[in-house]
Order: C-alpha cells, then sequence, then structure tokens
C-alpha cells in the first residue's frame, strides 16, 4: 500500500509541476488547444447530429405502416386500383389493409412543396384544411384564413383552414396540408377507386417477409416495401452522409498530427534548458515522458470536454445551423425543430480515437526525443 | 462496404497503432541480435535510450486496444439495424466469415500488449534487463499480430453490405437472401458449469499456494489466463440464458446491452483484468532464469497476485448470483 501511495503522490507531484510549466507557456499551449478544440468540436457535431437525425427517423417510422405496397408501371411508381387492395384483404397474417392518398403541390408564393394527404380517419371537412406548422408560418396564415391552390384543370380550390398541427411532431408534419379525401381527387384529378399506394398492418412482425412476398405473388405490378426496409436505409443513409462529411475532415485531421508533431518536437531553448536542468538535479527519463505525457493527457482533456460539449450545444441547443444543409436534405420548407439529445458511448469512443489517438501518436517521437536530451548536450 | 464513422475510427486506430509498431519491430529485431549490457559502445547506448520509446509505443497500442475493443462491439451491434435476420453483434459478425476472427484477433493483441506493459515494469525494476530478450521477441509477435487483426478487421467491413432498399425489392425476398444465423451454439451448461468453478478455483489455489510458499507463479498465471477462455464459454453456454431467461439466446454481448443493466461490464472488467495479469504474470516468471528477477517478482508479484485473484473472485461469484437469482431453470432436479 505505501508503494501505491508513493506512486500517487509522484504522479501528483509530476501533474502540479506539469501544470506550472504549462501555464508558463501560457500563449502557445492556448493556441494549439484552439486548434485541438476546433477538431473535436467539427467531428463531435457531426456525429452528434446524424446520430440525432438517426434517432429522430426511428422516432417517425415507429408509427409507420408495417408494409406500403406501391405500384410499379415500367419502373415508375404510379396509383394503385382498389382492387389490388381487395384482393390483399385474403392474404392471411394481414389485419387491416388501407388506400392511402397522398402527394406533393408545390406553391409558386413560397417556392416550396407541401405534402397533401388525406388522413386515415378523414375527419376533414371537406373545403377544410389542417396545415403543419412550417407550413403557416411560411405563408402566414392562421386558423379561418383561405389558401387558395391552383388544379389539374386550372381553377382555383379555396381551402378554409381549419386547425395548425402541434409543434411538436414538426419533423414530420412541417409541410403537411390535411385536406378531405373529395377535395384531394378533384385538385389532382385521380378518379374514385384509385389510390397513391396501399398500408397494410401486420399484428405479427415474423410473418411480414412471408406477407410481402405473398404480395408479390399476388400482384405481380406491385413493389412492397417493410418498414425495416426503411428503418435500415434511413439508417445507413444517416450513416453514409456522415462520413461522408467526415471524410474531407481527415485531411484536417492530418494537418492537425502535423501542427502537434510540430509543436511537440520545436522545442524552445527554454524548454530544452529546462529538460537539461531536471535531468541535473536528478530527473530520470522516465520522469520526464512522464511529465510530457501528463501534458498532453491534460491538453487532450480540457480539447475533448470543451470540443464536445460545444458540439453539444451547436447541435441541440442551436440544431445545427452549421451541418444542416448537408445532412438534412434538400427540402424548402425544413421544420425549425430542436433535436433530442442522442448521445452514447460508442460515439465519444469513436470521437476519442478520431481525435486524441493522432494527438498522442503524433507527439510520441518528439516528447521522447526531448526526454532522453542529456543534459550537457543542452547546458553546455 | 459500409462507409460509417465508428469504422473510420476504428481503421485509423488499427493504422496508427501499426505505424507506430513497425519501428519498434525493427527496433526489436536490433536489440536481439546487438543487445549487450556489458559493452559501452554507441550502439548500445543507443539501444538503452530507445527502450523508453518503445514501451510508450506499446502503451499506446494498447490504449488503442482498450479504446478499440468496445468500440467493435458496439458499432457491430448497431449495425445489426441494418443487416436483414441480424438481431444483434452476434448477427452482424457472422454475416460474412471474417466477423469472429477480427474479434478474437484483437482481444488478443489487448492480453498481449497488457502482458507485454506488465513484463517490462518487471523488467523495469531489475537493475539488469532480465527480460529484455522475452520482451522484445514478443514484440516481433505483437506487430504480426496488429497487421492481420487490422487485415481482417478490413476485409470483415470491406464484405459487410447492408441492405438497403433496392429499387426493386422484390429481390430482397426471391433471390435467396438468406437471413444470417444470429445464434451461438453453446456448449452443454453442466460440464460448463463445472470447468468454470473448477479452474477459477484451481486458478486461486494457486493464488493461495503462491503467497503461502512462494511457489507456482507460472501455474497461477497459466490457469488465470486459462479462465478467460473457459469463462467465455460459460456464458456463453449458460450466463448469458440466466442473464436473459431465455433457452436460446447464447448471446455475450447483449449482456452490454441497457435492458440488462449492462451487467456484462461488470463480468468482463475483472476477468479481463484478471487474464491480463495472469498472462503478464506467467510469461515474466517463466522467464525468471536470474535472481535479479526472481527478487523482483518475489516483491512486486504478490500485490498484483491478489488482484488477479479478486478479479477472478468477483466473477465467480457474480456468475454464482445471477445463476441463483434467474427465473430460468436450466438444468433440472
Amino acid at each position: 500500500m505505501t508503494e501505491l501511495r508513493r506512486t500517487l503522490a509522484r504522479q501528483r507531484y509530476l501533474l502540479d509541476y506539469t501544470v506550472a510549466s504549462m501555464s508558463r507557456r501560457r500563449t502557445r499551449n492556448l493556441g494549439l488547444l484552439l486548434v485541438y478544440v476546433g477538431m473535436v468540436f467539427l467531428l463531435a457535431s457531426v456525429l452528434f447530429y446524424s446520430s440525432a437525425l438517426k434517432h429522430e427517423a426511428g422516432l417517425l417510422l415507429a408509427e409507420a405502416p408495417d408494409i406500403v405496397v406501391q405500384r410499379m408501371v415500367a419502373g415508375r411508381h404510379a396509383l394503385i386500383p382498389a382492387q389490388h387492395a381487395e384482393s390483399l384483404r385474403g392474404i392471411r397474417g394481414v389485419r387491416v389493409v388501407e388506400g392511402r392518398l397522398w402527394g406533393y403541390h408545390y406553391d409558386p408564393a413560397v417556392r416550396a412543396n407541401y405534402t397533401l394527404l388525406v388522413p386515415p380517419a378523414d375527419d376533414v371537412e371537406p373545403g377544410t384544411a389542417v396545415i403543419g406548422p412550417a407550413l403557416a408560418r411560411a405563408r402566414g396564415a392562421g386558423i379561418g384564413d383561405v389558401l387558395s391552390f391552383r388544379g389539374q384543370d386550372g381553377t382555383l380550390h379555396p381551402f378554409r383552414i381549419a386547425a395548425i398541427l402541434p409543434q411538436e411532431s414538426a419533423l414530420a408534419s412541417a409541410d403537411l396540408f390535411l385536406v378531405a379525401e373529395s377535395d384531394f381527387r378533384a385538385l389532382f384529378g385521380i378518379p374514385e377507386g384509385q389510390y397513391t399506394d396501399i398500408a397494410l398492418q401486420i399484428p405479427n412482425p415474423r410473418e411480414e417477409r412471408t406477407v410481402a412476398e405473398k404480395v408479390l405473388e399476388a400482384l405481380p405490378d406491385s413493389r412492397p416495401i417493410l418498414r425495416a426496409e426503411m428503418l435500415r436505409t434511413y439508417d445507413a443513409v444517416f450513416d453514409w452522409r456522415s462520413a461522408l462529411v467526415l471524410l474531407p475532415l481527415s485531411g484536417a485531421l492530418l494537418a492537425f498530427a502535423i501542427l502537434a508533431w510540430e509543436k511537440a518536437s520545436g522545442l524552445s531553448a527554454d524548454e530544452r534548458r529546462e529538460i537539461g536542468i531536471l535531468k541535473a538535479v536528478g530527473w530520470e527519463t522516465g520522469d520526464i515522458l512522464s511529465m510530457k505525457f501528463w501534458e498532453g493527457g491534460l491538453l487532450s482533456l480540457l480539447a475533448f470536454l470543451f470540443g464536445t460539449a460545444a458540439a453539444y450545444w451547436h447541435v441541440f441547443g442551436l440544431s445545427a445551423p452549421l451541418l444542416a444543409p448537408v445532412m438534412q436534405g434538400w427540402s424548402v420548407l425544413y421544420p425549425d425543430f430542436r433535436l433530442t439529445p442522442a448521445i452514447d458511448a460508442t460515439q465519444l469512443l469513436a470521437l476519442f480515437c478520431l481525435t486524441v489517438l493522432p494527438y498522442l501518436a503524433a507527439t510520441l517521437v518528439p516528447v521522447w526525443r526531448a526526454a532522453v536530451t542529456d543534459p550537457d548536450e543542452v547546458m553546455r | 462496404m459500409m462507409v460509417q464513422t465508428p469504422i473510420l475510427a476504428l481503421f485509423m486506430a488499427d493504422l496508427l497503432g501499426l505505424l507506430l509498431l513497425i519501428p519498434a519491430g525493427l527496433f526489436a529485431l536490433q536489440v536481439l541480435r546487438h543487445w549487450d549490457p556489458s559493452s559501452g559502445r554507441a550502439q548500445q547506448l543507443r539501444l538503452e535510450k530507445r527502450t523508453p520509446l518503445v514501451a510508450a509505443i506499446l502503451g499506446l497500442v494498447l490504449l488503442t486496444q482498450i479504446l478499440a475493443l468496445p468500440l467493435f462491439v458496439h458499432t457491430v451491434d448497431r449495425m445489426a439495424l441494418q443487416i436483414v435476420g441480424a438481431m444483434c453483434a452476434v448477427g452482424t459478425l457472422n454475416a460474412n466469415f471474417w466477423g469472429l476472427p477480427a474479434l478474437l484477433l484483437r482481444i488478443g493483441l489487448f492480453f498481449l500488449a497488457a502482458a507485454w506493459l506488465l513484463m517490462h515494469r518487471m523488467d523495469k525494476l531489475a537493475p539488469d534487463y532480465p527480460l529484455i530478450r522475452a520482451k522484445y521477441g514478443l514484440v516481433l509477435l505483437i506487430l504480426p499480430l496488429a497487421a492481420v487483426t487490422a487485415g481482417v478487421q478490413l476485409a470483415f467491413f470491406l464484405q459487410l453490405d447492408p441492405d438497403v432498399i433496392t429499387s426493386c425489392c422484390g429481390s430482397l425476398f426471391s433471390q435467396g437472401s438468406e437471413s444470417v444465423a444470429a445464434h451461438m451454439a453453446g456448449l452443454p451448461a453442466l460440464p460448463t458449469m463445472f470447468a468454470l468453478y473448477g479452474t477459477i478455483g484451481l486458478a486461486l489455489a494457486a493464488a493461495g499456494v503462491y503467497l503461502r510458499w512462494r511457489r507456482a507463479l507460472v501455474p497461477f498465471g497459466i490457469l488465470a489466463t486459462l479462465s478467460f477462455p473457459v469463462a467465455i464459454a460459460a456464458i456463453v453456454a449458460f450466463l448469458s440464458l440466466y442473464v436473459y431467461e431465455h433457452p436460446l439466446h447464447h448471446c455475450p454481448f447483449c449482456l452490454l446491452q441497457p435492458d440488462y443493466g449492462r451487467i456484462g461490464y461488470a463480468l468482463y472488467l475483472p476477468l479481463f483484468g484478471a487474464t491480463a495479469i495472469g498472462l503478464g504474470l506467467a510469461l515474466s516468471a517463466a522467464f525468471a532464469r536470474r535472481q535479479s528477477l526472481r527478487d523482483v517478482l518475489a516483491a512486486a508479484a504478490p500485490p498484483l497476485v491478489i488482484t488477479a485473484a479478486a478479479g477472478l473472485t468477483l466473477f465467480a461469484a457474480l456468475a454464482a448470483w445471477i445463476t441463483s437469482q434467474s427465473n430460468l431453470i436450466l438444468i433440472g432436479y
């Protein structure tokens, strides 16, 4: 035990000395710290942001139907007739078959696409609409106002706004425009008995793949999409995007490692003399090495803490203004939403590997070179 | 190929480790050929000056492995979402041939780096570098192992394709997309249980013998090292079943999930620690031909033996507790 205590005390004195010696070269260390924090901040922002988006997508898709059946004509998505829905009802394991009507409408006034949707319960009165919060903001529309769209036949279709959707579900509902079925068909000229796609509910998730195969057998011109597939695709896409943003940053990482190497190897005459004196008064190579590692460790720790804290604030406080255009997508009416903080140990570990390891590796050799300096070499 | 940030981080960690280990390996060759403490030649002085650098490199490699091991497991676990049929890390690792070897190599690298550092510590305590040849021989083993680990991991991730929606996703169902085997076969429960408590019991007995009579350090080290594969087999064969209370779920990784109170960390940390110390002690003691090293070991080994024995005891106690409080009945009366 006494030996352990002695080792700890020794490390504490070394740490004390290191802190004092670092504060003596404040500007130099602050410069490096600033670059280091910037590096951690950039990488951490990308990581936090992509995982928050994945988290959000997962929450959204939890509500999605188990299988969506689309009809394909010449490789393109086409309207699906109601008879198709009938033939799907016979498949064992399917509880609910539901034709859905949805589409996009371009509004030249705000140069944005709205998502028009007939809610499944069809509780919107004909002639009225329920709209998303971002859409309401863009058009400056309130409850009771009237919005008009030019339909497929050139006539104007006025909609009185009955309600505005709550802000909480903004990511999904920002640009939503809920209308009645009759209005939807009139606006886009979709005949009765035709739907955009068909949603299936399957109570037992293990039957999903089998049902999908049966759908394909029953309707060879259709394309069944499983919710699990959508989830997988979103997950892969967000991972891929964040890695694509990070790849160009690897150049910056290399530059940072070179800077760290430079800083660690370009010992000033002052520092060399200091090391020489320390060795002359009895410090061993191992002590100098420990001191230098403490220096690097402290710097890394500070940079890691400040960098991740700043990135946290940037992503979850400010909704990542620096990254949003690249990572989110390209929609104009993008919701103004706050991401739910979703950070796990994997990201922090990955971040640590990407920032601290290169720093430690880059400074290893210069630090050793400084530590083995002979006192007579520098004090002569 | 999956491009993901944690995968990039793993590659970089491996690459950095290799970049540092290659000069260390070259240096090891020089040491093995020219090391002669009695000579006062410039070359000998240069070699002596360079040993702290190699120690620092191995320290960094160990740190890398300590970080990379959980990162690898977590990443693989998360990727199960993107692979059809994979429920957790086992499914992803089974998605192609290289998954499990990559994990095992990584664990091996971790233990060798830890054992090297322990040997280095012992070596430094003695005045005449008694372990220098054994140490640098081990570096020559670690270097190719690190290279193979990096290569196998690269192969694993390169062959891993996420199953995303294709323009015609009928292909996903019809063209025989095989669902990966998400199961791990376990050994029969009762014999594995005997093996686990037997091995740990023997290791603890050896620890007792060493602490009382200062003998049998090598057998203790070997038994502590052996406890690792036995314990992993036990986790797969019965411990995980007791935790999940499910007779078929053999996964050793889901233990790390918050759903099970992250109990895996409480199991794995003492186990890895005890095994690393055991391996280091076994190697140090096996090469202790000189008196100086024996003196060093006599002074420095007992606390390490106590630590390793405590780790093994903790593991066994936790295993027994899990078995006793589980609602699953695996072994009939």
